[in-house]
């Protein structure tokens, strides 16, 4: 007989027993009539259950088996981040009361889901200078995404072009034609020359053209202006969404200055820690003129019956629980949680802290650059653009094998953007935030310097 | 009491917390790069635990009391899960570590997805989708990808029954397909003449939720999927309603081709207000190749005595990436954790309890409210919410009187099949005390409705907030502060 510990069902036999009459069976098994016989309870081939005590012991060994960023030196950012997280932000994502509840479908006793989403909605708009944000999407990804479903929606299915600036993150791209796989849309611009900037896409907008999707800063760290850019797409009839991230926004022009007509963006800088890739937090912002065209929840301000000011779930139309087939989109909650550490993490910092966080990530990256772009045989592939706090380091042997040398030395290289960018040969993206030292960044250089010898 | 807004608190100058000076020489700012205004708020750090620790106490939640929202699966969700997804090695680990230093992540993911493939009887697993949803996205785009390579170009529908999730047909839109709804039965199930009516050579493929969003599993389960595959069509399942099936039986095994599981629902990873969700999307052998990816796998085959080495691997004829990384990992972690406590007999346990606690309910409420569909009912059921003597209530009175018992209410006005319906999901981790507590209430207000039914109409009274105008909220559209506005 298998061991069970039943911790989390809490029938007694008697209260079992008692149940199973009042619902007119004789056995649990006499509740599976309908369920074939021939496939009814298969034998499950499962680990032993665990105790509590013993399951975190185990979970604890096995994370033990990494060697993670809190143990290793790391430069390594390429979408996601090592930031500095207060330590309030755990303390409210701890609360049963938030964690445990769903999508807020019932106001009356959800205002603090609600209220935390409206609260997160401005944030947002602060930062990307949009008119309107949703209540958060799956991730930076997804999210943009989601702004070429919108372009879809809001041309009427008449724009089948879709322009991506190879700047933007390899992973969103591949997830753009993913999402669009089922209809005819022509992606182009991922092939554009790395050099050349955001004015070489203007040339591949035209009439065709429903939307042109850009980042900021882009997957090389690069700050561009991207007011011309969008002063082209919309003479031309197509929207500009620019994918962010959210740290760089704290220093930065906003998008809505340079005249974006969607942001999306990651949010996982915001408070949310690097958990080998997720959960994360999809940010989806616009202008007022295409609210309606909005994917995923949006949180409103209202009345209640006493008089009293409180958030509802609103537009809901758009919906795929509404429209059904109809609707722009099918996702149906939001990031919830991770919205709501975003929403924490911005408040402890405000208007103050972001900046200096920003600051400050900007000034160790230069450092850094400034040290490793002058080693010999090293050099920055784009000295001459402005960058934030990720930069592209040229190496004098293939970038796998520099960071097999590094990793000997403790330090976790950048990424190696071989993998995505043929031209790119012997080129590693390398991230400082505000969590990396002086003397670390001294000794990366070092290392480097050391490691090119052979 | 209304909590004021963030932006409300605060004073000009203060901060929630601090951060050390740049240790570097500062570089120049790129000055014709830089914002103006940067509207955040200006709060202290117990000023702003306060507010959120104040607004978290305006939440109804499972740690709170009774949240029986059917389709959801509200079930407790063990303490121990929010430890282990935090242990610093998983919570430190960047997703584009070499492999080789994040073996314990990997080893996770790997296992998660040889426990989901024994749980769902089928093929291969890829952990990646971000929840249900895309978890739904990417089964129909599968079913997709495996009529294209096949040449099989001319299908171009799928059906879906009228009792499905809107998420369902939704899905299929997003896939550039046409949708056919298929009408239920007298019973709750997919009426299998209709369905034999659409099964022809146009057929992609058929979405059934198993059990129903009745709560009833489907009779001619068998005969539906032979009619679906004898088409050529293929059928994909959704996962929402996993949790009655757990050691029951094996949608593969009735020969589903395409699942998603709902980690947030059945295996207890927290809804969290809204999401994070994690919707891994399980295969039959003959669409491995088409899932997405990169998915967890061994790299080297382990030596006698020694753990393997885990890798990636990409599918040979993936639909692609749907996001970015590899998938909602958190949420893996604490899946996994459940899943090690609970072994096979302790997953069969879930599901006979649900099912379980579900009947019972069903028992002590249908003679006073109208049970559609009188039949042994799987981890959920629907009843209706109005009565022929009481006509000036309905489902949503009903439930908005439910919360002045402290209960969260059901699902209500879904599915669309029945009118005014209320449906409701008790899971397995509720005990008969509770149970008993709600029938009480929902007996009380059944008799409300009839002898004073103003009080229904006025409900809830005894929350901090009352009946939200919606319509307001609509019309006069204010999504954000003004101060936030540049």
């Amino acid at each position: 007989m298998t061991k069970y510990t039943g911790s989390f069902v809490p029938h007694s036999e008697a209260e079992r027993d008692e149940m199973l009459k009042a619902a007119g069976a004789k056995s649990l098994a006499d509740l599976f009539v309908d369920v074939p016989a021939k496939v009814r309870f298969p034998t499950l081939n499962l680990p032993e259950p665990l105790t509590e005590m013993e399951a975190r012991g185990e979970l604890e060994s096995i994370a033990a088996a990494n060697d993670s960023t809190n143990e290793v030196l790391s430069f390594l950012g390429a979408g996601a981040y090592s930031h500095y997280i207060p330590a309030g932000v755990d303390t409210i994502l701890r609360r049963g009361e938030f964690y445990t509840a769903y999508t807020p479908y019932q106001p009356e006793i959800s205002q603090g889901t609600l209220q935390a989403i409206f609260e997160y909605q401005s944030l947002i708009v602060a930062l990307t200078g949009m008119d309107a944000s949703n209540a958060s999407h799956y991730d930076g990804a997804t999210a943009l995404a989601e702004a070429v479903n919108m372009s879809r929606v809001i041309h009427r299915g008449e724009r089948p072009k879709v322009v991506l600036s190879p700047g933007l993150h390899p992973h969103y791209r591949a997830t753009v034609h993913a999402y669009e796989q089922g209809f005819d849309t022509e992606v182009g611009g991922e092939d554009s020359d790395l050099s050349a900037g955001p004015e070489a896409l203007i040339d591949l907008i035209d009439e065709r053209t429903g939307i042109v999707c850009v980042a900021y800063p882009d997957f090389f760290g690069r700050i561009y202006d991207y007011s011309k850019l969008a002063e082209a797409a919309h003479a031309r009839g197509a929207l500009l969404a620019i994918s962010v991230n959210p740290t760089a926004l704290g220093l930065l022009k906003t998008p809505g200055e340079m005249g974006a007509d969607i942001v999306t963006g990651e949010g996982q800088p915001l408070g949310i820690p690097l958990s080998f890739g997720g959960p994360y937090l999809g940010i989806l912002a616009t202008k007022q003129d295409y609210v309606r065209s909005l994917a995923g929840r949006l949180v409103g301000e209202t009345v209640d019956s006493r008089g009293q000011r409180g958030y509802v779930l609103t537009l809901s139309t758009r919906e795929q629980h509404i429209k059904r087939g109809r609707a722009s989109s099918n996702i149906c909650t939001n990031q919830g949680l991770m919205m709501l550490a975003a929403t924490v993490y911005l408040s402890l910092l405000g208007k103050h802290g972001l900046r200096q966080v920003a600051e400050s990530c900007f000034h160790k990256a230069h450092y850094a650059a400034d040290a490793v772009g002058k080693l010999k045989g090293y050099k920055l592939k784009f000295p001459d653009t402005p960058f934030f706090h990720e930069f592209v380091l040229e190496s004098p042997i293939p970038t796998a094998e520099l960071n097999r040398r590094l990793l000997e030395r403790g330090i976790i290289g950048g990424y190696d953007l071989s993998l995505d960018y043929p031209a790119l040969k012997n080129c590693s993206l390398l991230a400082v935030t505000e969590v990396n030292s002086k003397a670390e960044i001294d000794f990366l250089a070092e290392t480097l310097a050391e490691v090119s010898r052979g | 009491m209304v909590e004021p807004l963030i932006y409300d608190l605060g004073t000009p100058g203060r901060r929630g917390v601090a951060f050390p000076a740049p240790d570097v020489p500062l570089a120049e700012l790129p000055s014709e790069h830089l914002r103006g205004e940067l509207p955040l708020p200006e709060v202290g750090e117990l000023e702003a635990l306060r507010h959120f620790t104040r607004l978290s106490q305006l939440n109804h939640s499972i740690l709170t009391g009774f949240y029986p929202l059917g389709s959801c699966t509200m079930k407790y969700n063990p303490a121990i899960n929010e430890d282990t997804a935090r242990l610093s090695g998983f919570a430190h680990a960047h997703p584009l570590q070499p492999i080789e230093m994040v073996q314990g992540s990997l080893a996770i993911m790997f296992h998660l997805q040889e426990w989901l493939k024994e749980i769902s009887g089928l093929a291969a697993v890829s952990l990646q989708p971000a929840a249900g949803a895309q978890g739904e996205l990417a089964g129909v785009l599968i079913i997709r990808a495996y009529h294209a390579d096949r040449g099989d170009t001319k299908r171009n529908k799928i059906l879906i029954p009228d009792s499905a999730h809107g998420t369902n047909p939704a899905s299929s839109a997003m896939s550039g397909y046409h949708v056919v709804e298929i009408k239920s039965d007298a019973r709750g199930n997919v009426d299998l003449e209709a369905l034999k009516a659409e099964c022809d050579d146009s057929l992609a493929g058929l979405m059934l939720t198993n059990p129903n969003t009745l709560g009833l599993f489907e009779e001619h389960v068998e005969q539906v999927i032979a009619a679906v595959h004898g088409a050529g069509g293929l059928v994909y399942g959704d996962g929402a309603n996993l949790n009655a099936l757990l050691g029951i039986c094996r949608p593969g095994d009735l020969g589903f081709d395409v699942l998603h599981i709902n980690l947030h629902k059945t295996f207890t990873t927290p809804h969290g207000g809204g999401g994070p969700g994690s919707g891994p999307v399980c295969v039959a052998k003959h669409l491995v190749d088409f899932l997405p990816g990169p998915i967890a796998s061994i790299a080297v085959e382990p030596t006698e005595g020694e753990a393997p080495v885990y890798g990636w691997s990409m599918p040979k004829k993936s639909i692609g990436r749907l996001k970015a990384f590899h998938g909602q990992f958190g949420m893996h972690v604490r899946a996994f954790t459940y899943i090690l406590m609970q072994g096979a007999a302790g997953l069969r346990s879930v599901s006979e309890h649900a099912v379980l606690n579900a009947n019972y309910l069903k028992e002590k409420l249908k003679g006073v409210y109208h049970l559609p569909y009188d039949r042994t009912c799987m981890h959920e059921m629907v009843l209706e919410g109005r009565w022929a003597d009481a006509p000036e209530v309905r489902a949503l009175d009903i439930a908005k009187r439910l919360m002045d018992f402290g209960f969260h209410p059901p699902t209500n006005y879904f599915p669309l099949i029945v009118h005014d319906a209320l449906m409701i999901e008790p899971t397995e981790t509720e005990d008969k005390a509770t149970l008993d507590a709600f029938v009480e209430a929902m007996l009380k207000i059944a008799e409300e409705a009839h002898s004073a039914p103003q009080v229904l109409h006025g409900a809830p009274h005894t929350t901090k907030f009352g009946r939200m105008d919606e319509v307001r909220a609509a019309r006069q559209l204010v999504l954000c502060c003004d101060v936030v506005k540049i």
